[in-house]
Parts: structure tokens; sequence; C-alpha cells
């Protein structure tokens, strides 16, 4: 097995390219990890629960795609050796699925505005035309619906609740929206995927997308943050500074205990 | 202690398969009733235990007085006769 870890380098069969599925994949076990850091601190236990059933569901799914990226990829390689043994730059999570949680609205944030990504998104891949990512996003798509529902009724209820939570939900609308773009930025890659019919547009996305972000915001009483002028690329491994130590903790353990088991 | 003192009580009963009685299985605290439904999926149906979830304010649930249990049941103690018991059941009913 390879240690260094470099998955650009094969041509790539029909289906879904692995690099697509890594998207995919990492998108959901990064914004996981991030949820698991939740379990013990949420503000009610409901809620740490709560956190916990997302995370367990978006790990799910991580599971589900970088097993089917192994098989794809053909070196042997395991959704475990995906997950614990890529370096930063491997991975191709959204920016905002790495954002630090900080406080419990910015944590509700973050999740609604990849929620409502990933419902359209899974819509979109349930008709896709790799049979397998199509099931894999049927399944998916009934957890992700659950998502937005908890976390669109917390933005709304931080959002339209006291004026410090207001305010505060404002500011963490500001600090996350510029991780946005990205995902609906096309690249080579995306537009590879779109022409096979493996893929969705993501003209179309990004309009489905507005269109629940902008009822939401109104309930919430939250005002659209202006487009930002930078983008982020984590889709093709460049990362934030966030990334790294997230990954140190996540693959701590099977690194220094290789192999080990429950 | 709970950390979000405002958030009342809700009664969680979860029905577990189509056919069946919601039964009570505990609480959540919540700050309203949908979200009360929420923690209540979240935390009571995640071994596939429901296929409904009923809450209930449980200050809308009116109880009996446990000073007035004699009173309420003890009257029923000595009424043998209530219980389907004295007939003749048919061999060939089998399910009654």
């Amino acid at each position: 097995m390879s240690a260094t870890g470099r998955v650009a380098a094969t041509p790539e069969p029909p289906g879904a390219p692995l690099q697509y599925l890594l998207r995919l994949g990492d998108t959901s076990l990064v914004l996981a990890q991030r949820l698991g850091e939740w379990i013990g601190h949420a503000p009610a236990i409901e809620e740490d629960l709560g956190l916990a059933n997302t995370a367990l569901d978006l790990l799910g799914q991580a599971r589900l795609l970088l097993g089917y990226a192994g098989e794809i990829e053909g070196r042997g390689r395991s959704e475990d050796d995906l997950a614990f043994l890529r370096e930063e730059s491997d991975y191709r999570n959204a920016t905002l699925a790495e954002m630090p949680n900080g406080d419990f609205g910015d944590t509700l944030v973050r999740q609604w505005l990849l929620d409502a990504f990933q419902v359209p998104l899974y819509e979109h891949l349930a008709g896709s035309r790799d049979p397998r990512l199509a099931e894999i996003a049927a399944k998916a798509l009934k957890e992700s619906r659950y998502h937005l529902r908890y976390s669109a009724g917390w933005v709304v209820r931080l959002g339209d609740g006291t004026e410090e939570s207001h305010g505060r939900m404002q500011a963490s609308l500001e600090r996350l929206w510029p991780y946005t773009l990205e995902l609906f930025d096309p690249d080579e890659l995306d537009r590879a995927v779109l022409a096979s019919g493996v893929g969705p547009d993501l003209s179309a996305l990004q309009r489905e997308w507005s269109a629940h972000v902008d009822v939401v915001l109104a309930d919430a009483t939250l005002a659209r943050p202006a487009a930002p002028h930078y983008r982020w690329y984590g889709k093709q491994g460049r990362h934030s500074e966030h990334l790294g130590p997230l990954l140190a903790e996540m693959q701590h353990l099977p690194r220094v205990h290789p192999g080990a088991r429950w | 202690m709970h950390p979000n003192p405002d958030w009342p009580l809700y009664e969680i009963f979860v029905r577990a398969r189509g056919g069946l009685d919601h039964k009570h299985v505990g609480s959540v605290h919540a700050a309203d009733a949908s979200m009360a439904l929420e923690h209540a999926r979240d935390v009571y149906t995640r071994r596939l235990e429901g296929v409904s979830v009923w809450v209930v304010r449980s200050t809308d649930i009116v109880a009996s007085d446990p000073a007035e249990t004699d009173a309420l049941f003890e009257p029923a103690r000595d009424k043998v006769y209530r219980h389907p018991t004295f007939y003749d059941i048919p061999k060939e009913v089998e399910t009654l």
C-alpha cells in the first residue's frame, strides 16, 4: 500500500471519477468530525444527541462514498485508508465543512449552509448515470432532508430570537458566507461530471440553494451578505489553516496504532 | 439542573409499529412543540423504535392524585367477576 497517498495520477475509469467521490465523501467526513467535537459540550443533552445523530449520518455517507472511491481507485485502499492515511492536501472537502465550530450558532449556520447544499445535490445525484452513486445519494438524501429541517429551524429561532442571538447569527453568516461560493463555482472536474451525466449542473444547484436560503433568511430576519471577492478551493485540495489540526486529531489513533481494532 | 430552565418539559409517546398504540417512553425539554418533536426523534427513535411520535406538554397532562389511589382503584379489587374468566371457552376458539 502506498504511504504517500497521491491519488490523482491514475487515469479515470468510466462512472464517477475518483476525485469527484472524494469531494463528496470528504465534505461529509470532515463535517461529521466537526460535529463530533460537540459531543458532551452541546447546550442541552437533546441537542448533544441531535448533533451526534447528524454526525453519524454524515459519517455513514462518507463511508459509502469513500468505500466506493477506494474501489474506483483500484489500489486496494479501504474507506479507513482513505480517511486516515491521506494528507491534508489530498482532502477534497469543501472548505466550509472544515470551519471551526465556534459557538452553537456558528455551528448551526455552517450546518445549514451545507445542508441546504447537500439536499439539492443529493436530489440531483439520485438521478446520476452512475447507478452506485445514485443509490448512495438516494439514501443520503433522506438524512440530509432531516438535517436541513433541524438546522434551518435553529437558524430561524436564533436569527429571529433575541437582539443578542440575532446579532451573533448575522455575524456568523457574514463570516461563513464567503466559503459558500466554492460550492457553486464549477471547475474542470465539475464540468466533466456534468457532461458525463454523473454530477449536477452547479448553476441549477445554486438557484435551488439560493431560493431556499432567501426564504429561511427572511424568516430568520437575517440579511443576505454581499458576494465576497475571494473564493476558496478546498475541493481542489487548497484548504484553510483549520483542516490540518482537525485531521491530526482524527487520524492520530490509527496512525500511532496502525491496524488497531475495537 | 437543565441548562435551559426556560424550556418546558414535554412527554413523549412513540408508536413502535403501525397498528400499535403510542406508548409513553420519557420526556424531553424543548422551546416549543416542533422542537420537542425533533428532540424526541433524536433521543427516542435512534434505534428504529418508532414510526410515529406524539409530544404533549407535561403540564397539559392531568394526573390522578396518589392520595386518592384507594378511593379510585380499591373498589375494583373485590370485583373479580369483571374479569372474563367465568366462561367456558369452546375448544374451537383459538385466539381469545
